[in-house]
């Protein structure tokens, strides 16, 4: 799961300050009021503690001495002042206690609650971006953003956070006794604290280098298993046993050698700066000690002594701090790249011409708010706001298109088709040939450079792109299944669809048979992409997905390539009561369905070269004729 | 317990271990030295007003510091180099482990399954030794010194102490079992919650055509409102045992000065001296920091258990399928038979057979096709010839011995298989052909690939046979990775070639050639082709036709289109059409 960010290097944070405020701004944005509790909570249990340690320190000179001189000169002894101050310090304990737990518990709701409006916000954001966004970036880059990044803010604002605050006033009222009681002093401690500082920044700077090395070992190591394991039936039947072990020793003994070197460094930041802390404590003795006994600055024994007890409490939570500050750094990295994703720009939509039901009234197109099993494009025109209904055919235009996945490259040259309503267009032609690119135009996956699409006489790009999508169904090469009930699965296409009409098209996508035979039904449960069917079981589940949705047009990804002749000639006939009536796009792999189709395109480098039905090209004898006859290979 | 198993593979890291938490034990000594050391200075250095004892003291704390950091930095070092050390272990053993699985094995666990527990289970046990190695002592032997030295000084009041140790542990008790219990709950639903970000990350083109971001987006809010739910109810619980703690540090500390300070004053300084009061209460902080110290190494360890359980699943799975005690290491001919065999996946978990009572008898030298349904099991049948999975019943013969007779490699060599998920491996084209034979000639690679009609495809490419191949053979379409994939098996040279589907996205022409090369180049070999193209198999000398694990019919292709229906009816689908468009080449 957490796989994503290994093998990536940590990133500099350009802007630290400013996005430090973003960060801040996200959890104030619902936490505000928490927020200011929660420093209030740790400044009171602060002040609280400290009175305290006060009274600790006090004890013996305030109570236990003058009692014991009272005893001595046989005077009555009374403990009521010392129970009245105990009595106060537990009041100031209880309150103490009450305000850090105060604070624990808003924290755990900051914490997860902006924990959770970040992966709330994360994934609307991401489902909003266009596909160019998922095919640019690695499925696992993103995955890590939900994982370890999100993981590195909790750490920071749950406890990082906190801790600095609560060091911070412990660091600053310190401070200002230490000032008070000795500024000289008071530069020896600094400069003890400046060594330490040093000593951080070498030790942090030597981890976090191995760390990276070790997530770059670990990266790659992660990879080499994958690739491996996921052939190891392949390896098995080669008997490849020995290298493929040999090659995994060389990978693991470099993370070993890497992850002891991160880890010893990592953990040897406490012991170094607590000891540097008890040096510290012997220098200020020492220079303390020549100041007070030779009378220097008017500095006196017991100010010294008092200094000391406090130079101890300094060096606690500056030792503190320096162990959040990677964490904190660490933090930040995942918080650029959280917001990096959110700063990504959704898919644009500027269409305004709606799909609707619709009725027919004395030859006039009515929009319903009920399902008529009629649509219509609802065309409201910008100028006058008056308003067009055009029935939904399915008529596609590819007038003059020119499209490149980037600009410098262009995938599709000039192309120009016309699909009559109903009609079953076919693209052939190898690999590469951009028979994929012209399918992922019609539904707007990605916008074109140049020329024009138009559905039913519509520029796509005024149509809103949901009911453009909804006005297309689509079956794709990799059938990709949600973990959910199988009837879930099928419902995808038509979220309102009946228990029947799952079963139709489960029917017609001849799914229902095997289903039927599952032990629990439509009830199955799917799990990882349902790993649990078969390629063909998968396939059909698609394709009844698709037939739930009833759409006007389809787009086929050639979905039938790993079901067997049997089955897919069953299929086929489903597929064929499908597409009556519907305009279809299909990527070719089998002949049956070229020869079925009313056009076949042959596409070669992004140009249609052929076109004409099976008959019309076979007599043409072309390129199509030698893909069909195999005589010539095209590689 | 995962964790008694995990700890086998401590192995040569053993003395690094056991010097882990003695360094750590200096330290701590070290820690209780200290503040002795501070007190005397104040006490005795300045107020008596002595440099020279300042100095010295002094000098002795430097000495105490560099002693503690020595002990310090030997526990940061060896205790890294423990944990790391483990990791590096588990990873090996389990990796080896999985190399001795067989195909059964394999299928029980997932490929991202055993991805996950070979790196985040093996890093969360690395994590908690290295906790447990520097805490699990350093904490218990601080704390048994603190309350020895508090003992030694007052057993009235020390006892005091104990009390509230009892008080903690038993709030500990009934804390952690809730707390953990909840986070059981509640990672599954995370790890759930993650699934479904990565299912529509890889399915977005689906999301997206269907229209469903905002269906995906509310079912996705509800999962993490309730991921949310879960965690602070778990979190609230455990917040509590920090202010629970300090409440009874303070009330310790408090109750301590009351009865101290009344002892003190009652016996004039005697039963109990200020000093000593001032020690107690040192020792008190330092008892129940102790303390939440082994709480945390409790709370890893738990938490770290399930990973644990999980590497120990990979380090127990004992491979199903062994070699023999005397394996025989030549096969014979290439002749196949099948006896009465029945065969289960799962058998013993009440797996349904997928194969019922399979005779068969194949010559050395003979070209079978076998075709049949999806789910006829065709796969399984030829699965068991190599014996990547073991009969349930009756026995399978090649060379006419039991397969279980054989030195599995033997077997393998000799029966090769071109698996229908073909895989190809990120290096050289050349590289991946040797996986058939490690030091074949670029000759013998070249001569099989002109076979498999591979030949025309590399010698095109930029680098020929020095061409990179990408994980997974993503660089190469469909119809050239399944040639390469059969070059790779013929040069194996081996008695039996199985073919699984394997010239699915060749055309047909292609597919043709490839038949022909292997009649007349390796007319000795017995060559069972599995295939949905009749066109395939139809010049086989015999088609083998399964339905639903049995076989429906076995002949020649004009017999079996005389007389079996299955068969007739699959051809009269596909006569006309000779086959597919894509992947040509």
């Amino acid at each position: 799961m957490a796989r994503g960010a290994l093998g990536r290097p940590r990133p500099k944070v350009n802007n630290p300050g400013l996005l430090f405020r973003r960060i801040m701004g996200f959890v104030f944005r619902n936490y505000k009021i928490h927020c200011f509790v929660v420093v209030i909570c740790i400044v009171a249990s602060v002040l609280c503690n400290l009175q305290g340690t006060l009274f600790m320190r006090n004890l013996i000179d305030d109570h236990i001495a003058p009692l014991l001189l009272v005893k001595e000169s046989g005077g009555v002894v009374s403990y009521d002042a010392l129970l009245q101050n105990i009595l106060r310090v537990a009041l100031f304990y209880a309150l103490g206690i009450a305000a850090s737990l105060t604070q624990q518990k808003l924290m755990v709701n900051v914490t997860q609650g902006t924990m959770r409006d970040l992966r709330n916000e994360l994934f609307e954001h991401m489902e909003q971006l266009p596909i160019k966004y998922f095919d640019t970036h690695a499925h696992g880059d993103i995955m890590s953003i939900y994982t370890n990044d999100i993981d590195t803010m909790r750490q920071m604002i749950s406890q990082s956070l906190p801790q600095m605050i609560n060091s911070g006033i412990t660091i600053v009222s310190v401070l200002t006794s230490m000032i008070v009681l000795s500024p000289i002093m008071t530069l020896v401690t600094l400069a003890m604290v400046a060594v330490m500082l040093v000593a951080t920044k070498y030790v942090a700077g030597n981890s976090s280098r191995f760390f990276i090395d070790q997530q770059r070992r670990l990266g790659g190591l992660n990879g080499y298993i994958e690739e491996m394991v996921g052939g190891q039936k392949v390896v098995k039947v080669f008997c490849h046993e020995e290298e493929s072990v040999e090659h995994f020793t060389e990978l693991n003994e470099a993370l070993e050698a890497s992850a002891y070197k991160a880890n010893a460094y990592a953990t040897a930041l406490w012991p170094i700066n607590g000891q540097l802390g008890n040096l510290s404590y012997v220098v200020c003795a020492i220079v303390g000690g020549a100041l007070a006994l030779n009378e220097i600055g008017g500095f006196t024994v017991g100010a010294l002594a008092a200094y000391l007890t406090l130079n101890r409490s300094f060096n606690m939570p500056i030792n503190q701090v320096a162990q959040q500050f990677n964490s904190i750094i660490m933090a930040m990295a995942g918080a650029e790249r959280i917001f990096a994703l959110m700063d990504e720009e959704p898919e644009a939509d500027n269409g305004y011409v709606l799909l609707v039901n619709a009725r027919e009234e004395n030859g006039q197109l009515t929009e319903s708010t009920e399902r008529t099993g009629k649509w219509a494009w609802k065309h409201t025109h910008q100028a006058d706001g008056s308003v067009d209904y055009k029935p939904l055919q399915g008529d596609v235009v590819f007038d003059g298109v020119d499209f490149g996945y980037t600009d410098d490259k262009m995938v599709l040259h000039d192309v120009k088709l016309h699909a009559l309503p109903g009609q079953k267009i076919a693209f052939v032609g190898s690999t590469g040939a951009g028979k994929t690119t012209i399918t992922n135009l019609i539904n707007r996956f990605y916008d074109i450079q140049d020329g024009k699409i138009r559905y039913d006489g519509i520029n796509v790009n005024k149509i809103k792109k949901g009911d453009l999508r909804r006005s297309l169904g689509m079956v794709l090469q990799d059938t990709h299944l949600f973990t959910g009930t199988i009837a879930e699965n099928i419902r995808f296409g038509k979220p309102d669809a009946t228990d029947e009409e799952v079963r139709a098209a489960a029917k017609l996508a001849n799914a229902d048979t095997f289903i039927s035979r599952l032990p629990e039904g439509y009830d199955t449960m799917l799990t990882g992409d349902g790993a649990n069917l078969s390629q063909g079981q998968r396939q059909l589940l698609a394709i009844a997905r698709a037939a739930v949705a009833d759409p006007p047009a389809l787009i086929l990804d050639e979905a039938t390539s790993s079901i067997d002749t049997r089955t897919e000639r069953i299929v086929q006939e489903g597929m064929d009561a499908l597409m009556k009536g519907r305009t279809t796009f299909v990527i070719a792999h089998r002949l049956s369905t070229v020869k079925n189709a009313d056009c076949i395109m042959v596409l070669e480098q992004g140009r249609i070269i052929e076109r004409g039905t099976h008959d019309e090209l076979i007599a043409a004898g072309g390129k199509y004729y030698s893909l069909y006859t195999g005589n010539q290979i095209a590689e | 317990m995962g964790f008694k198993r995990v700890l086998k593979e401590v192995k040569e890291y053993k003395l690094a271990s056991v010097v882990t938490p003695l360094s750590m034990i200096l330290e701590v000594a070290m820690e209780m030295v200290v503040p002795y050391l501070m007190a005397s200075i104040i006490d005795d250095g300045i107020y008596a007003g002595s440099m020279p004892h300042i100095l010295k003291v002094g000098l002795w704390m430097v000495l105490a510091a560099l002693v503690g950091l020595l002990g310090g930095l030997m526990g940061s070092f060896f205790g890294a180099r423990a944990s790391a050390g483990l990791a590096k272990n588990l990873r090996k053993s389990m990796y080896e482990n999985i190399q001795t699985f067989s195909f059964a094995n394999i299928d029980r666990f997932s490929t991202a399954g055993l991805v996950t527990r070979l790196t985040t289970d093996v890093t969360n046990v690395q994590n908690a030794y290295q906790m447990m190695l520097r805490m699990a002592f350093r904490a218990p032997s601080s704390m048994i010194v603190a309350l020895c030295m508090a003992f030694y000084i007052n057993a009235r009041i020390a006892s005091i102490y104990l009390i509230a140790l009892a008080f903690l542990v038993v709030m500990m008790f009934i804390l952690l079992p809730k707390t953990s219990k909840l986070f059981s709950e509640a990672f599954p639903k995370y790890d759930a919650l993650n699934a479904s970000v990565q299912e529509n990350v890889s399915a977005i083109r689906v999301v997206k055509a269907f229209v469903r971001e905002d269906e995906q987006t509310e079912r996705f809010k509800t999962a993490s409102r309730n991921l949310y739910r879960i965690f602070v109810k778990a979190e609230n619980i455990m917040v509590i045992s920090m202010p629970l703690m300090s409440a009874t540090v303070y009330t310790t500390i408090l109750v301590i000065s009351w009865i101290g300070a009344k002892l003190i004053v009652d016996s004039g300084n005697t039963a109990l001296t200020t000093g000593e009061l001032m020690s107690l209460l040192a020792y008190c902080m330092n008892i129940l920091m102790s303390l939440m110290m082994l709480a945390m190494v409790f709370i890893m360890i738990t938490m770290s258990n399930a990973s644990a359980k999980r590497i120990a699943e990979v380090l127990n799975e004992k491979s199903d399928l062994t070699n023999p005690e005397n394996p025989v290491t030549e096969v014979q001919d290439g002749s196949v038979s099948f006896r009465n065999v029945s065969f289960a996946y799962n058998y013993k978990e009440g797996g349904k057979p997928v194969l019922r009572n399979i005779n068969l008898e194949i010559a050395s030298g003979e070209t079978i096709g076998i075709m049949g349904a999806t789910g006829s099991s065709k796969t399984s049948l030829v699965n068991l010839i190599s014996r990547l999975y073991d009969v349930t019943e009756g026995e399978v013969l090649v060379g006419g011995r039991n397969v279980k007779e054989y030195d599995l490699e033997t077997l393998r060599s000799n029966v090769s298989v071109v698996l229908q998920k073909n895989e190809l491996f990120s290096g050289t084209v050349l590289e991946n052909l040797r996986w058939g034979k490690a030091d074949a000639t670029v000759e013998e690679c070249s001569r099989a690939c002109k076979m498999a009609c591979a030949d025309e495809f590399i010698d095109k490419l930029p680098g020929g046979y020095e061409t990179r191949v990408e994980q997974g053979g993503s660089n190469f379409s469909g119809g050239q990775k399944q040639r390469l994939c059969i070059a790779r098996a013929l040069l194996k040279s081996p008695k039996v070639l199985i073919l699984d589907d394997s010239t699915s996205a060749v055309d047909t022409a292609t597919d043709a050639r490839i038949r022909k090369a292997f009649r007349e180049e390796i007319p000795g070999v017995t060559k069972l082709i599995i295939a949905q193209r009749i066109s395939s198999i139809q010049d086989a000398d015999r088609i083998l036709v399964l339905d639903e694990g049995r076989i429906a019919g076995f002949d020649t292709h004009e017999n079996l289109l005389k007389d079996n229906e299955i068969y007739r009816e699959v051809y009269e689908s596909q006569i006309g059409g000779s086959g597919d468009f894509d992947e040509v080449g």
